[in-house]
Order: C-alpha cells, then sequence, then structure tokens
C-alpha cells in the first residue's frame, strides 16, 4: 500500500520542477519498498499484502477508465487474466524469461484493450458494459475449454519469479516498488494533457470535441491502459502465487475490482488502494461468511447499489472534496501580461466562406442552400427568427452535424468534411447556447483544456505556459481572481464568461458565439458588449448568433438573416435590418 | 436436410426467448434511456420461483400466475430502490446500480438455494409431435406461441390503447409528457412492472428446455442484449428480428462449428455488428443536440 500521507497534490501555483516537489513521495514509496523487504512477515500475511499490492494494480487501471474517463470497463478481471497467463504459461511452459513474459503480458493486453476499445467506443456507454462482459465471458470459455493451451480448469502451476526476487519477501518488495511506480503515474496523470483531455470527455463530449480534443481517441487510450495495467497486475500475480486457474479471472473478479473501484473511490489512486486494501481484508476477518456461497457477491452487489446512491465518490471522495474546497480558496497563479490574441492569416480577405450549405434531417431542410461569407476581422451576425435554422447551421460549422451538402472553407482550408477537434485545430473556436463547461474541474483548468488546442502558437512548452496562457484568458473576461473555484461556484453569466474565455485562450482563427446574450441580466448584457469590442479590437473575426436585436445592430458590421433554413438578406448591419423581408420575417407581413 | 430443419425449428424457439428478453430491455431502454442489466435476473428469478412453487405441490397454472405475480412485484421494488433514486443522474451511475442488483439478484439466489441446477418440467405432458422429418419438442412450440402472441399484444398495446401511448410518449419526451398531466413516474413504473413480467415469462417458458441455474440469467441477457444491438438499439421490431437470428445462428454454430464455444457465437456476431454496422438492421442513430 502506498503513502497515502504523502500524496497530498501539489496547489496551483507551479514553479519548483516536478521531482522536487514531489521528493516526499517518493521518500515515502522508498520506505514501504524498504519495510517490505525488511519486515518478518508470516507466510498468511505476505499472501494477503502480495495480493492486495497487485491487486491495486488492476483497479489503478479503472480509477483511469472509469474515474477519469467516465468509460465501464468489466472485464478488468480478464485483462487480469491475460496477464497471469503470459506470465504463467510463459514461464513455467515455455521456459521464457520472466521480465520478457510480462513485458509481452503489457503488450497482449495493450493490443487486447486497444481493439476491444476501438470496436466499441464510438458507440454509446451501454455497449461499452455489454461488450466488455461478453468479453469476460469469451476469455473465461476459453480459459477453461482450451485444454491444449491454457491446461483448462487445472490451471496452470509452478509459475516462475526472477532470479532478482527468489524470495516472498524480495518479490513483495519489488511488487510494492511497482505499485509506487504505476500510482504516481495514475496520480499525475490527470494533470497532464491527455488526463486533461480524458476528464474533460467525462464531462461533457460535445464540448471536449469542439476543444480541439480528438474524443474517439482519448477514450480508447483511456481503455487501452487500463486494460494495460490489468495486464501488468496479473503478471505480478502469477509471479508472486506460483499457480493460477481460470476462476481467479471470472466475471465474479471483475466485480469484485468495480466494487473495490467505487468503494475507495473512483476517481484517484488513492481510494483503489483504499478499497482494495478494505476488500480483501473485511472477508479474511470475517471468513464464516464465505461458508455460504454467493453471500459475498451478493453483499457486493448490494454494496455497489448503495455505495453509488449515497456515496458516489466513494471513501476517499470524502477527503478530496475537502481538499477541493480548500483549493477554491488559495491564490490563484499570478497573470504576466494581458492576453494576446494573434488569429492566424493564412488566407485571403474572407476568414470564413460558406457556400450551398444544407443539412436536412430526414424530409425536414433546416438549412438549405446558405452562403455566408465572413470577412477578416469583423463582427458578423446571424440571425433569424425561432427555427430558421441559426444553430443548425453552427453545428454544421463546428462540425456536430455532417453537411447534406456545400461547402467550408475556413482559412483556406476546407473543413466541410473534418470532425470537430480537426476543425478547432484548423482555428475554430465556439461558445454554446445552452453552456457546456467540464463540470467537475476548475475555471482555470476548464481555461486551460481550450489553451491545448492543436497548432494553438500562443503558448509555449510545458505546464507553466499554458496555465499563463489560462490565467491571461481568464483575467481578459475578469474572472482571473477565482481562477482555482469549481465550474458550479459561477453565476450562470459568469460561466459564460469562462466559455468564452476557454475559446479564446485557443487564439483560434474565428470565434463563433452562439447566443452569448441568452440568460443574462442587462448590466451582463452591457459587459458582454464591451468585452466582445475588445476582441474585435485585436483583430479577431467574430460570427455571432443572437436574438437580442440592440448588440447584433451595435456590434455587427456585417448581418446575415436566415429564415426558414433560407439566407434571406445579407449585408451591411442598418442596411439589412431595414430591409422589407427581414422586417416582415420578425415582425410579421400584413 | 431434415437437420437443417430440426435446427432452424430449435433456433428459432430458443431465438424467440432472446427476443422476448430483448424486448424486455428495449421497452426500458425506450422509458428511461438506460439499460437494465439486471434484465437476465428476471427470467432466472421467476424460473426460480416457478421451481420453488412447483416442489411446494401447487398446480403448474398457479405457480404461474404467483411466479408473475412475483416478477411485478420485483418490478416494483427494481424501480424504487435502483432506478428511481437515480433517476436524474447520469447513465453511468445507474448502469452500475442495475450492475449491482443483477450481482445481487443472482447470489442471493445462490445463499438461499445453492448451486445446483434445477429441473422443471414443461407445461405440457406431451414431450412432443414428429411432423415429416422434424421433431417439434411441445415446449418449443409453446415459447414460438407465446412469443408470437405477446408480439401482437404489444403492438395492440402500444399502438391501440391509450395507456400504451401515454408510455410511449413519456419514453419519448418526458418533459412534454408530463405537461400534458401523464404522471411520468407510474409510466416508469408500470414500464418496469412489464418488463420484469416479461423477462419472468421468458424465464419461465425456457427453464424447461435448459436447467434453471444461476448463470441463465446473465447468459440469456447477454444473448438478448447481443439482439437488440443486432436488430437496431432500441427498436422493438429488430429486438425480435435480432433475438431470431441469434437463436438460429448460435444453434448452427454449436452443431456445425463447437459445442463447448456455443455461448461464445452471439459475441462474435455482436463485434461484427459493432464493427460494420452498428445501427444494426433496423436501426437509425440520433445524434445529440448541442
Amino acid at each position: 500500500m502506498s503513502a497515502s500521507d504523502n500524496m497530498i497534490p501539489a496547489p496551483a501555483v507551479r514553479s519548483k520542477p516536478l521531482i522536487i516537489r514531489h521528493l516526499p513521495y517518493f521518500i515515502g514509496a522508498a520506505v514501504l519498498v524498504a519495510l517490505a523487504a525488511g519486515m518478518q512477515f508470516d507466510g498468511y500475511i505476505l499472501n494477503i499484502l502480495l495480493q492486495a499490492t497487485t491487486f491495486s494494480i488492476a483497479v489503478f487501471g479503472l480509477s483511469v477508465v472509469l474515474g477519469l474517463c467516465g468509460q465501464i470497463n468489466l472485464a478488468q478481471a480478464a485483462f487480469f487474466g491475460f496477464g497471469a497467463y503470459a506470465v504463467g504459461l510463459g514461464t513455467a511452459d515455455l521456459h521464457l524469461n520472466f521480465w520478457l513474459c510480462l513485458v509481452g503480458a503489457c503488450a497482449i493486453t495493450l493490443v487486447a484493450g486497444a481493439f476491444l476499445g476501438m470496436s466499441t467506443l464510438r458507440l454509446g456507454g451501454h455497449y461499452l458494459a455489454m461488450v466488455t462482459i461478453s468479453f469476460q465471458q469469451i476469455v473465461t470459455l476459453v480459459m477453461i475449454n482450451a485444454v491444449g493451451v491454457t491446461h483448462g480448469p487445472d490451471g496452470v502451476a509452478n509459475i516462475r519469479r526472477p532470479e532478482l526476487f527468489q524470495s516472498s519477501q524480495s518479490y513483495l518488495a519489488f511488487c510494492v516498488a511497482m505499485l509506487a511506480i504505476v500510482g504516481y503515474l495514475v496520480w499525475h496523470l490527470p494533470d497532464t494533457k491527455l488526463g486533461r483531455a480524458m476528464r474533460a470527455v467525462r464531462d461533457n463530449e460535445l464540448a471536449a470535441g469542439v476543444n480541439g480534443i480528438d474524443v474517439f481517441r482519448t477514450k480508447v487510450y483511456a481503455f487501452a491502459v487500463c486494460a494495460v495495467l490489468g495486464g501488468l497486475a496479473g503478471g505480478l500475480f502469477a509471479g508472486g502465487f506460483a499457480y493460477v486457474s481460470p476462476d481467479q479471472f471470472s466475471f465474479a473478479e471483475s466485480i469484485q475490482f468495480l466494487t473495490m473501484s467505487l468503494l475507495g473511490g473512483v476517481a484517484s489512486p488513492i481510494g483503489s488502494v483504499i478499497g482494495t486494501g478494505l476488500l480483501i481484508l473485511i472477508p479474511e476477518w470475517l471468513r464464516f461468511l464465505k461458508s455460504v456461497p454467493g453471500l459475498y457477491l451478493a453483499i457486493y452487489g448490494l454494496s455497489v447499489i448503495l455505495i453509488i446512491r449515497f456515496m458516489p465518490d466513494g471513501i476517499w471522495g470524502f477527503v478530496s472534496d475537502a481538499f477541493t474546497r480548500w483549493r477554491a480558496h488559495t491564490k490563484a497563479p499570478p497573470v504576466a501580461g494581458a492576453l494576446q490574441l494573434r488569429p492566424a492569416t493564412t488566407g485571403g480577405d474572407i476568414v470564413l466562406e460558406v457556400t450551398g450549405l444544407s443539412k436536412h434531417f430526414g424530409g425536414l431542410k433546416a438549412v438549405d442552400g446558405v452562403d455566408i461569407a465572413v470577412k477578416r476581422g469583423s463582427v458578423h451576425a446571424l440571425i433569424g427568427p425561432n427555427g430558421s435554422g441559426k444553430t443548425t447551421t453552427l453545428n454544421v460549422l463546428s462540425g456536430l452535424y455532417k453537411a447534406t451538402s456545400g461547402k467550408i472553407v475556413l482559412d483556406g482550408t476546407d473543413i466541410t468534411n473534418m470532425a470537430p477537434h480537426q476543425r478547432t485545430a484548423a482555428g475554430l473556436g465556439r461558445t454554446f447556447q445552452n453552456i457546456r463547461l467540464f463540470r467537475s474541474m476548475t475555471a482555470l483548468e476548464n481555461v486551460e483544456i481550450g489553451a491545448e488546442r492543436p497548432g494553438n502558437t500562443m503558448i509555449g512548452k510545458g505546464d507553466d505556459a499554458l496555465t499563463e496562457r489560462a490565467m491571461e484568458a481568464l483575467t481578459f473576461v475578469g474572472l482571473g481572481s477565482r481562477a482555482n473555484e469549481l465550474i458550479s461556484s459561477f453565476s450562470y453569466g459568469h460561466q459564460r464568461l469562462i466559455e468564452i474565455a476557454r475559446a479564446l485562450a485557443s487564439n483560434p482563427t474565428l470565434l463563433l458565439l452562439d447566443e452569448p446574450a441568452a440568460g443574462l441580466n442587462s448590466t451582463e448584457k452591457l459587459e458582454l458588449h464591451e468585452l466582445l469590442k475588445r476582441i474585435a479590437a485585436q483583430g479577431l473575426t467574430i460570427l455571432i448568433i443572437d436574438h437580442d436585436m440592440t448588440l447584433v445592430s451595435e456590434a455587427a458590421q456585417h448581418i446575415t438573416v436566415l429564415n426558414f433554413g433560407r439566407r434571406i438578406a445579407d449585408g451591411e448591419s442598418m442596411a439589412v435590418l431595414r430591409h422589407p423581408d427581414v422586417v416582415s420575417a420578425y415582425l410579421g407581413s400584413e | 436436410m431434415d437437420l437443417v430443419l430440426q435446427l432452424l425449428f430449435t433456433g428459432i424457439g430458443i431465438g424467440a426467448v432472446y427476443a422476448l428478453v430483448a424486448l424486455g430491455f428495449v421497452l426500458i431502454f425506450r422509458a428511461t434511456n438506460v439499460v437494465n442489466f439486471a434484465q437476465g435476473e428476471f427470467s432466472m428469478v421467476a424460473a426460480y420461483l416457478m421451481v420453488v412453487c412447483v416442489e411446494l405441490g401447487l398446480p403448474y397454472w398457479l405457480s404461474f400466475v404467483i411466479a408473475l405475480a412475483g416478477m411485478a412485484l420485483l418490478g416494483v421494488i427494481f424501480n424504487l430502490g435502483v432506478y428511481y433514486p437515480l433517476r436524474h443522474r447520469t447513465y453511468l451511475p445507474v448502469i452500475i446500480a442495475t450492475i449491482g442488483a443483477s450481482i445481487l439478484l443472482s447470489n442471493s439466489v445462490l445463499a438461499i438455494y445453492g448451486p445446483q441446477p434445477q429441473v422443471l418440467q414443461g407445461w405440457f405432458d406431451t414431450p412432443g409431435i414428429q411432423l415429416g422429418p422434424v421433431y417439434l419438442d411441445s415446449q418449443y412450440l409453446l415459447i414460438i406461441g407465446v412469443t408470437i402472441l405477446l408480439v401482437l399484444f404489444n403492438f395492440w398495446f402500444f399502438e391501440k390503447t391509450l395507456l400504451g401511448k401515454k408510455l410511449q410518449a413519456t419514453s419519448q419526451d418526458k418533459e412534454m409528457a408530463s405537461l400534458l398531466g401523464i404522471s411520468v413516474s407510474t409510466m416508469i413504473m408500470i414500464t418496469f412492472i412489464y418488463s420484469a413480467v416479461l423477462g419472468g415469462l421468458a424465464g419461465i417458458l425456457v427453464a424447461p428446455v435448459l436447467f434453471v441455474s444461476i448463470q441463465m440469467g446473465s447468459t440469456i441477457a447477454l444473448k438478448a442484449f447481443a439482439a437488440t444491438i443486432i436488430g437496431g438499439f432500441g427498436d422493438v421490431a429488430g429486438a425480435i428480428v435480432g433475438g431470431l437470428a441469434l437463436g438460429v445462428i448460435e444453434t448452427f454454430g454449436a452443431a456445425y462449428i463447437s459445442v463447448p464455444y456455443k455461448d461464445g457465437f452471439a459475441f462474435l456476431v455482436l463485434i461484427a455488428f459493432l464493427v460494420f454496422r452498428p445501427q444494426g438492421i433496423f436501426g437509425e442513430r440520433v445524434a445529440e443536440k448541442a
């Protein structure tokens, strides 16, 4: 078990190198490894510790895929079994080197996990749950029935350990060291680019895609990482116990891993260790329950229902909640300078050129042959009565809907057939009418994800540069001092500003604003208007959709009007607003 | 050729069971947007209830009525204990809770009843009839007959009755339905009761063909879920066609390829559909509105 006392994450101010800030963790881990190697345990205790250590590594995998990325895996015992059989069959039957087998275990589970993930992760979570259960059943079937390879129900015996760690005591120390290393990586993962992407996908897939994150790939990575950790843990387990059999890797074991993860707290490796430790120790204390078959798992099933209902964040969740509240009061990182927007200028005078754009839903022509040309450096408004196709147009532009026909060119690049995250990489930024922020993250983290847009030339290397850029964007919208607060503590109007900051941090070539004034009071609308002026002053091109005529007529130089999916007017603001077709579309005609 | 006909009959019979359970999945999914992973356990619990009643010496029909009434009660408890408290959360906690419920149900039965598989007699005393080259087992005939009746009943119920229309309205748009004076929580309760009874019926029908065991629930549920994907997720006709297709594929696979891996064929077909045609035979993928 790891040094939970030393695992309090560092405050958001980042200055010293990681290794030095995390030194206490490594010292704690070294002490634990020394303890595991030096203390004389009897065989029973040793086995329990070995089991807890290896299981914890497998549960780390669940904390990545379920806790960080919000995807379910009900086959962790199958991956654990893959690893165990790779090491078992490799060392016992093929007489291969232990290390080679352990690497093989990781490689096999990586391939299996990636394949399973790629086949299912484009679809909803229900599919993943069912497919992983099916996969688990198949693996068990093969383990039992492919007697020629797996020895069937007899299992694999005489599994060997590496030369270096022949004694159980030294092998335990080795496993604890592995636990500490993997635990460190998993603990640090949420603060890396990949980890932030996973959390963004968990919180809001659509917004993640629009902020430049490849949602599918992120999910596959999370799933593969989970599988590999399962394989690694299984390999270590096989070496520790020298004997494995199919019943150790059944669906029931997958459920046990899930319960461990949920009980301790699914979002953190510390929770994984707590949950695993408890669920290994408690059954040992209550051995008499084991005399009734099924009773244990029945209790696990009931615990899962109760945990989900009454403490969804697990035991560690209570502690980390307190930490999050504490962090909200910590000082925001310093701001070096004012936000610089330097929109790319590779194309010509027209930043966005939309020609003949159509989007049909069955027989409904929501958008029908619309042309829009947005001039560089202008504020362009797209207006129209309810149901005129404004938001559909925006969704086609940002790639959430696929265009039925037509062409979209952004700054000289044809983006018509690109996925949302690719359009973002090409320079598109957007906000949503119904705010889509990453709810479990702080304001700063939300904006950091925006700043991480692939192709953003305005950030330097490293986490400090990222934080700096995000702080500049937050300060630009006036919320710099509240950077470390969770999204839920902000008012509706401020959440809208954070969404704009998130888009600005990515230094887009074109900013799409979907009804930014909706739901704002009059003071907030005035502030928004000021903000738009300051953005436009830096030369960023804006395409805005709104109902608020005052805002539109004052902010936009150019207006395109849609009605029933068609363009009915286009031109300089004042002229368009006086156009008879526009007046009749809004006010009705006689 | 005779063998082929025989296998086809058996496949359709077993497929009809998958179709019934798949129907239960689809109904709950449409009403709540949640896949109920304990759907297969409904079948298992009903089969055990039936075994218990028959062993107590009750007449077959009475046992049947009691078992189905028990399932209705289980549907109520399930809704109140597992789904309802989590209805405002995202789908993930609900899925996990239904998985927990599935584990709880199957292992409670294991703890109470022990691991030995039980045998339930068929409804009819005559084992079956010989029709030309094909032997028609009476229980399979019953299964197929009941499935046809239920499909017709479903159509009538959901398309022609006011209650059925209210249920449909609820599944399509809860907010609008409640604005029209439909009690959404009642409709969801009815859906859970109905699909628990449906699952239970499938379990009772299939019990004489298979053994009554703890695992029967999860096995049937996996096949039924694969059936819903093959047919097109959330589609009633798709669930039935998918179930029948899967039953036939599996029976032929077991006869011509491998018996021990019989339960694996459903998974292979499932993966093939997920990769090449994830929307299934009838289904259509619906995009989330931004």
